[in-house]
């Protein structure tokens, strides 16, 4: 019989005080593994998101607002920018692309990006089925958006304005699905794209019907009022001057515009440069304080469970002072009951280690299914290298637990311990 | 053949107490009486291996026991000496099947259920070896601490008070199922006791001053 099989049946005569340690242990670790996962997903996704973007110039306004809204799809866009003066930033010899875009519009709270060709490029974007928009009105969904919208080629839909309410649809036309992009994993999977122009369009049209448009795009709209008269026909480029973008996604062409080129925005232009990498960070520092406390909560409990452990296992082996000392006179060796002591520590800090992680797993799942916004979509079933360190620690905390009780049962004095008798 | 030569024994206090010298021949059924506080428990822990006595010789079998290494001393009890406490310890987690394949196991032999059974049939109990500790009556218990005992066929089988806390008839029926077994086994006996009624059981006899 191995000392293995020993510990095991030592801890299943004492359910009880057995599972409230496992339980413990479950616990800690259980917060410890969601909240491992979560932050790591998350400053994944913030990465991959913005990985080729070096700075966004948009409207004045917060900047990590700009960047949630341009690169994340979040937050609501701080406002609009001259189509005129964003073009000519986008001539500047600092900036290698220079990407459009124009939001204000959702369909079924996934938002409709106007956009050219450089944001294919920038995301390095492919079609899975179908092509790109080739006119207006034509657009190419993201592979979340045609799963869960249920939506095909050449399907149609209406957009609504707004970044999230379907209340207020431009029923004047229709979007085609022109093409559905091969799973990207970043945000670009929820997003519906199609080109600049049929964002203008859209709410020329809907200037004509709807005299209460609202939110961000409540002054683009007056700016277009005054040239609906004799511009209605027009080409998209024919009235420049006159249109505006959301923001401007600048890939720089050399480090040097690192120094020069937000300078440059901000000083001379009315509008404003975000780098993402600050905002990410400031971000992420921000979520971090949250984070912090729980882990430290988490840890604590870590160390209650270990104490728990700890005494557990004191307190039985006072109780089983003599139990070893007739194992040792059955010939057991004073090393074979420091392992029984240590395998028993072991065994149940280990056990609650798994179901710990197991359970933070099965929790942030269901978290992540229950979650509204599918931009930062949380995952379950993502198993992460680091979680080693997870087992690691539970295998440390239940050697720390029994080392002192297994060194005692291997020091102890049997013959002391049955003359007492 | 076990030997007991010059043997005495210091205690923390400085108190010393020293020993006859002891001869026992195989298959020998000894008696070894003494009041409580003579230095009988002492005698019986330096003969099992459990303490080593400040000076003097125990020789089991030509094997001199402390010269031993404090593991091969262990393993050397699992395997030729079987000891009775004054109460039956048993492990409270361990079936009583298990419990006996325990005292195999920790004497580095291999699990023998064949024997295991055998024993328990020859102490009446094997309708009992699937039950746990808590289960079983005092009685019952004494039998399966003998069982444990001599599970390994022991050279050396010694009992620590066995019948000081039972009444007569029981007395005389745990020390009749102590001859007995270890006659089927072929131990030698050592009966430490200060209980008289026992006397008259035994011819040979080791009286502590």
């Amino acid at each position: 019989m191995s000392p293995l099989k020993i510990s095991w049946k030592s801890l299943w005569s004492k359910p009880l005080s057995s599972a409230l340690n496992i339980m413990l242990i479950a616990f800690g670790t259980g917060i410890l593994t969601i909240l491992l996962l979560a932050s790591t997903q998350i400053s994944e996704k913030l990465d991959n998101n913005s990985k080729d973007i070096d700075l966004v110039v948009g409207a004045k306004g917060s900047p990590l607002q700009l960047i949630l809204s341009s690169i994340y799809y979040i937050d609501f866009p701080t406002g609009n920018i001259p189509l005129k003066e964003a073009m000519e930033l986008a001539r500047s010899p600092f900036v290698k692309r220079a990407v459009p875009l124009a939001l204000g519009d959702n369909y079924n709270g996934t938002r409709i990006v106007g956009t050219d060709s450089n944001f294919v490029s920038l995301y390095q974007l492919k079609t899975a089925q179908g092509k790109f928009w080739q006119k207006d009105f034509e657009a190419a969904i993201g592979a979340t958006v045609a799963k869960n919208q249920n939506l095909k080629i050449g399907d149609t839909f209406y957009g609504a304005h707004g970044l999230s309410s379907s209340s207020d649809v431009h029923k004047s036309h229709p979007y085609v699905v022109s093409g559905i992009m091969t799973p990207q994993g970043n945000v670009t999977d929820n997003l519906i794209l199609t080109n600049v122009a049929s964002v203008w369009k859209m709410h020329d049209e809907h200037e004509d019907h709807d005299h209460d448009a609202k939110e961000a795009h409540e002054h683009e709209a007056h700016d277009h009022k005054a040239h609906e008269a004799h511009d209605h026909e027009a080409d998209d480029h024919s009235n420049d001057e006159s249109r505006e973008l959301t923001s401007l996604l600048i890939q720089y062409r050399s480090p040097m515009s690192v120094a020069m080129f937000p300078r440059l925005v901000n000083e001379t232009t009315n509008m404003q440069a975000a780098s993402p990498a600050q905002e990410s960070t400031r971000l992420f520092s921000l979520i971090g304080v949250g984070v912090d406390t729980l882990q430290w909560f988490a840890i604590l409990i870590m160390f209650i469970a270990a104490i728990s452990v700890f005494v557990n296992l004191y307190n039985s082996l006072k109780e089983r002072n003599y139990d070893l000392a007739i194992m040792r006179t059955l010939g057991a060796s004073r090393t074979k009951l420091f392992l029984i002591v240590i395998a028993e520590g072991i065994m149940l800090t280990l056990a609650g280690t798994i179901i710990g992680i197991l359970l933070g797993h099965l929790v942030l799942e269901f978290i992540g299914s229950n979650q509204e916004s599918s931009q930062a979509q949380l995952s379950g079933f993502v198993l992460l290298y680091n979680e080693i360190y997870l087992f690691v620690a539970g295998l440390g905390i239940g050697i720390f637990a029994a080392i002192i009780p297994a060194i005692q049962a291997y020091k102890s004095n049997i013959s002391k311990i049955l003359a007492k008798n | 053949m076990i030997s007991l030569k010059s043997v005495s024994h210091e205690y923390p206090g400085g108190h010393r107490i020293a020993f006859k010298d002891w001869q026992i021949n195989h298959g020998d059924q000894w008696l070894l009486l003494g009041e409580s506080g003579s230095g009988k428990t002492t005698l019986l822990h330096v003969l099992t291996g459990i303490l080593k006595p400040s000076a003097g010789e125990v020789r089991i079998n030509e094997t001199s026991i402390y010269g031993l290494s404090s593991k091969a001393l262990d393993q050397f009890r699992g395997r030729n000496i079987g000891i009775i406490f004054q109460r039956p310890h048993l492990i409270k987690s361990l079936s009583i099947t298990d419990n006996l394949v325990l005292a195999q196991s920790f004497a580095g032999l291999p699990t023998d259920l064949d024997r295991v059974n055998e024993v328990l049939t020859s102490l009446g109990i094997a309708n009992k070896k699937k039950a746990y500790p808590n289960e079983l009556s005092q009685g019952q218990l004494q039998r399966v601490s003998i069982a444990r005992a001599v599970i390994n066929k022991p050279e050396l089988l010694i009992a620590d008070e066995p019948t000081s806390s039972l009444d007569d008839k029981n007395a005389a029926a745990v020390l009749e199922l102590l001859l007995q077994q270890s006659g089927i086994n072929q131990a030698t006996l050592v009966v430490a006791t200060h209980d008289k009624r026992v006397k008259d059981a035994f011819t040979n006899t080791y009286e502590l001053a």
